[in-house]
């Protein structure tokens, strides 16, 4: 599904020259849950906007389902992004004065679909996450566990090939983060893949495979036991 | 995609109400001034007979003195009027499709309801090819024809509302009302008619309403009518008579041509250097030869009907407009990097570069949509303003269709300019920095 080689990416200020990625080379594949942790400042975030289209990098390959995906121009890029990946992020990211309906409608809307296509796909998504009876709700009167749902309504909306997480749970009290585990979990068993970026081992652990990163550099990587195998 | 944007624009106003009401508000203020400058250069600089401007022709003539130029500052100008034994040459000459020579004048009208005192009314004192060679529109019969004019006939035509007064706005054609103690027969009533600019007659006010009544030239001499408009003299003449006045070489008499082509002018100049060479020999025309003819936009620019300082005016309130414009753009950046966060959501989501540009525009679009009927308003009370500051006649200063719907194009044309900037730096904005620190 995804398969970076040799990436590297550096930021430039006039003054200084950061590497936040060194020759990265990751392959994840179709239908897994990979966590990607390490310590801050270690090339998560960068790893997980490469791999969502968000930013270019400087030397490598990228292939994204099958596809080379390194050089693409905004107008291609925009759409790899709305039509084969989702994104969560660690603060929802909800347009606030949209109620969740239309929230859910964003990414929708750039896809050009019919408006019985993208109610069906909205009001199926806004199901799955548990929130459909309150789709004329704004964000505000959700609970951060609740919005992060939407978030997650959202991205499967589309129908992605891929589910990028970024800190899914890092605004969230541990119940409400167990719950989102939860979900992504379903989602995943599903045959969804997704990879989520996490600084908490814990939830790393419920992962099928921890890829740990080190100074843009990936450091290690570990097969996770099945929670029901390991008990 | 349109109309989801529209939706998403008129969301973000609401946003932020104070950003929005600025915005609006220089707009608005910006499309007022300029629209009513605009307005009233357009209504003093239009075309009034666009038809048939190029063949309708004024005559000048020089027959002033041989000592000085009628006009120190412009000595090649002759003067605008002619004697009025020249005017009554030329018509009898009929050189031209059609002519009519022409001057105010004001007549006692007695009312046929012995209750009604008498009033005066202005008058047009005309050629019978007047009414066609001015395109001039009817609603009860027409104007009197050559016989007419041949003969003096006592008739007139009046305007639809000195109908209104003397006959309750009936049918009067055939009926009859007495001035200067002569019965006159009503020939026709004239729709609304408001040329603007009075190209017809801009020596005395191109922008004073059309005459109450019109009746024939040819009644000068037997009614004695004198002239309510301007009068040129340079010659020192013992006047006793009305026929002796009529004589002199008093200038207060306005003439025009109609020619069958705009290529016929030269001709018909010549027409007037042969007449003027005759003259010569009897002793008059002592200066050089100097017969002109004028177009109609000729004849606006020859007597400055748009004042250069309207021409100023318009030029100063389009670069107020700029200004107005400048703190527009100011405020959308202000507004569009406010909302950076939802705009690297939506590059995020799947919006490109371009649909975020687009999206941008529509907004200010709308904007500039509201700006421009704020400012239509605005314009409208300036208009009405002028007015009354100049005791303009109704509807001389008014927003007419094509006012209206330019104001709004060029709100939403400007803001549009103005948002280009803004709408370039939104969409250059890195998605991924603002995602991570929302």
């Amino acid at each position: 599904m995804l398969q970076m080689t040799g990436v590297q990416k550096t930021y430039r200020t006039e003054l200084v020259e950061t590497n936040a990625l060194r020759d990265m080379t990751v392959s994840v594949n179709d239908g897994e849950f990979v966590a990607v942790t390490g310590s801050s400042g270690s090339g998560k975030t960068t790893f997980l906007n490469i791999a969502g289209l968000l930013e270019s990098f400087e030397h490598g390959t990228y292939q994204l389902d099958g596809e080379n995906v390194s050089r693409l121009n905004d107008d291609e890029r925009s759409t790899y992004r709305n039509q084969k990946i989702g994104f969560i992020f660690q603060s929802f990211n909800l347009i606030p004065d949209l109620n969740l309906f239309e929230n859910v409608d964003v990414p929708l809307r750039y896809r050009r679909l019919s408006k019985s296509d993208r109610k069906q796909r909205i009001e199926h998504a806004l199901e799955t996450v548990g929130l459909a009876s309150r789709m004329k709700h704004v964000p505000a009167q959700l609970s951060g566990g609740q919005q992060q749902r939407v978030a997650i309504a959202r991205a499967l909306a589309g129908n992605p090939k891929i589910l990028l997480a970024d800190e899914p749970t890092g605004n969230l009290d541990s119940t409400m983060a167990h719950q989102v585990l939860d979900l992504l979990e379903e989602i995943h068993a599903d045959g969804t893949t997704i990879v989520m970026v996490t600084h908490d081992q814990d939830l790393a652990k419920r992962a099928e495979r921890n890829i740990h990163l080190l100074d843009g550099c990936v450091a290690e990587e570990e097969f996770i036991e099945p929670l029901a195998a390991t008990a | 995609m349109f109309s989801y944007n529209v939706k998403l624009a008129l969301k973000s106003m609401r946003r932020n109400l104070i950003l929005t009401a600025l915005m609006i508000a220089a707009i608005g203020v910006g499309i007022g001034i300029s629209m009513t400058t605009m307005t009233v250069y357009y209504m003093m600089n239009g075309n009034p007979i666009p038809d048939k401007s190029d063949v309708l022709f004024a005559i000048t003539m020089d027959s002033w003195s041989p000592l000085r130029p009628f006009n120190d500052d412009k000595p090649e100008r002759a003067p605008h009027q002619l004697t009025f034994h020249d005017a009554e040459r030329l018509l009898a000459l009929g050189e031209g499709k059609r002519q009519t020579a022409m001057f105010e004048s004001s007549l006692i009208i007695e009312p046929v309801n012995e209750d009604e005192l008498p009033f005066e009314a202005g008058a047009r004192v005309a050629s019978s090819d007047f009414f066609t060679m001015f395109n001039v529109p009817f609603i009860y019969g027409s104007g009197w024809d050559k016989s007419a004019d041949a003969a003096a006939e006592p008739v007139v035509v009046l305007t639809k509302q000195l109908n209104e007064r003397l006959f309750g706005g009936e049918n009067s054609v055939g009926k009859q009302l007495i001035m200067q103690g002569t019965y006159f027969q009503v020939a026709g009533v004239i729709d609304t008619w408001e040329p603007t600019p009075r190209f017809y007659d801009p020596i005395n006010g191109a922008f004073q309403e059309i005459n109450e009544m019109f009746i024939p030239y040819s009644l000068t001499l037997p009614l004695e009518l004198q002239s309510a408009g301007s009068d040129w003299g340079w010659k020192a003449e013992d006047i006793t008579s009305f026929e002796q006045w009529l004589n002199s070489e008093s200038s207060w008499v306005q003439y025009f041509v109609e020619l069958e082509s705009p290529r016929d002018r030269e001709a018909y100049v010549a027409h007037l250097d042969a007449y003027v060479g005759e003259q010569k020999l009897l002793g008059r025309f002592e200066r050089p030869m100097n017969n002109n003819v004028y177009n109609v936009m000729e004849w606006m620019d020859y007597h400055e009907v748009v004042a250069n300082d309207s021409k100023v005016l318009v030029g100063l309130s389009f670069l107020f407009l700029t200004v107005c414009l400048l703190s527009t753009i100011a405020l959308l950046l202000t507004k569009f990097v406010g909302k950076k966060s939802e705009t690297s959501l939506r590059r995020a989501l799947g919006a490109s570069r371009k649909v975020i540009f687009n999206q941008q525009l529509v907004e200010v679009a709308v904007i500039g949509c509201v700006g421009g009927l704020i400012g239509l308003l605005l314009a409208t009370a300036g208009l009405k303003g002028i007015q009354v500051l100049y005791e303009a006649p109704d509807g001389l200063v008014s927003l007419d269709w094509v006012m209206v719907m330019t104001a709004i194009g060029l709100a939403v044309v400007s803001s549009m300019i103005a948002g280009l900037y803004p709408a370039w730096r939104v969409c250059k904005i890195p998605p991924a920095a603002q995602l991570k620190t929302q």
